[in-house]
């Protein structure tokens, strides 16, 4: 891996795809309009991707461009587009001082316990390995066999209840959003 | 870099958290929903390359997950749309007493 490598490399890019992805989230919040909004996940989808790449995680990496910032987020535009949003009227959407100084307060609190807990729950001796684990080393497969054996063993009836669930959410999608003839 | 995207994940968390609260476009509060279970794919990466690759074959579970849940979410956005004019949260207030 790149990391046993190119350390400084490594950590120069990790530091620069984290900090593209938390000042993209920014921006992403408090943008009025809905496109840019939209685009600007996209941004934080794409530096995500970059990090799981760096993590190891190749084939998701590229699952997150695809599904996420291919087909969600074009999605997300399309219905932008189908109802014509981002009028003036529609456009200034946040919250009044008080709305926004008390999700500034939950949030503090939040990102506290998060802290707190990802400190207690993993001890700082469980550092990030150089090698990949075992597991995926050990796969005939590399990358993707790695995820593709658990995925169609271990968790094969999740994965089959996953295919009933999409079923369900096309045919949810089409009746809910179908016109009523009546 | 175990703790530095474990904490990468809280922070993108809370923004999502955050952007949930302050805002009252029905899409852009959808859109930091998807903010949130990014944050929390970042996390089960990150423990992933620790403790096996099972924490990779649940991002391909959170993410068709997300991946149904944006169409009927949109679904019920456009329909609501249809009735309202409108996708403003303030305005979705038949259930107030």
């Amino acid at each position: 891996m790149a990391n046993e490598f190119f350390p400084l490399f490594y950590t120069f890019h990790f530091y620069l795809f984290g900090l593209v992805a938390l000042v993209g989230a920014i921006v992403f919040i408090t943008r009025k309009s809905p496109v840019a909004a939209a685009l600007w996940l996209v941004v934080v989808m794409a530096a995500l991707a970059a990090l799981y790449v760096l993590l190891g995680a190749e084939f998701v990496g590229m699952m997150q461009i695809l599904v996420y910032a291919g087909a969600i987020m074009v999605v997300f535009l399309f219905v932008v587009m189908l109802l014509n949003l981002g009028h003036p009227s529609e456009l200034n959407d946040i919250r009044g001082k008080w709305g926004r100084l008390a999700a500034g307060l939950i949030g503090l609190a939040l990102v506290a316990e998060l802290m707190a807990l990802s400190r207690s729950a993993v001890t700082l001796s469980v550092t990030l390995p150089a090698r990949p684990p075992a597991d995926v080393i050990a796969s005939p497969g590399g990358v993707i066999g790695s995820i593709a054996d658990p995925l169609f063993n271990e968790y094969l009836l999740a994965f089959e209840l996953t295919s009933i669930l999409l079923l369900v959410a096309i045919i949810g999608a089409v009746v809910l959003a179908k016109k009523r003839s009546a | 870099m175990l703790a530095e995207s474990l904490a990468l994940s809280a922070a993108l968390f809370t923004i999502g958290v955050i952007g949930v609260l302050t805002r009252r476009n029905a899409i852009i509060v959808f859109m930091c929903v998807e903010l949130m279970l990014n944050a929390v794919n970042l996390s089960f990466v990150a423990l992933s390359r620790v403790y096996g690759a099972t924490g990779q074959v649940f991002v391909i579970f959170v993410m068709t997950v997300a991946a149904a849940e944006a169409a009927v979410g949109l679904a019920i956005i456009i329909s609501i749309f249809r009735h309202k004019k409108s996708v403003n949260l303030e305005d979705i207030n038949l259930l107030r007493g």
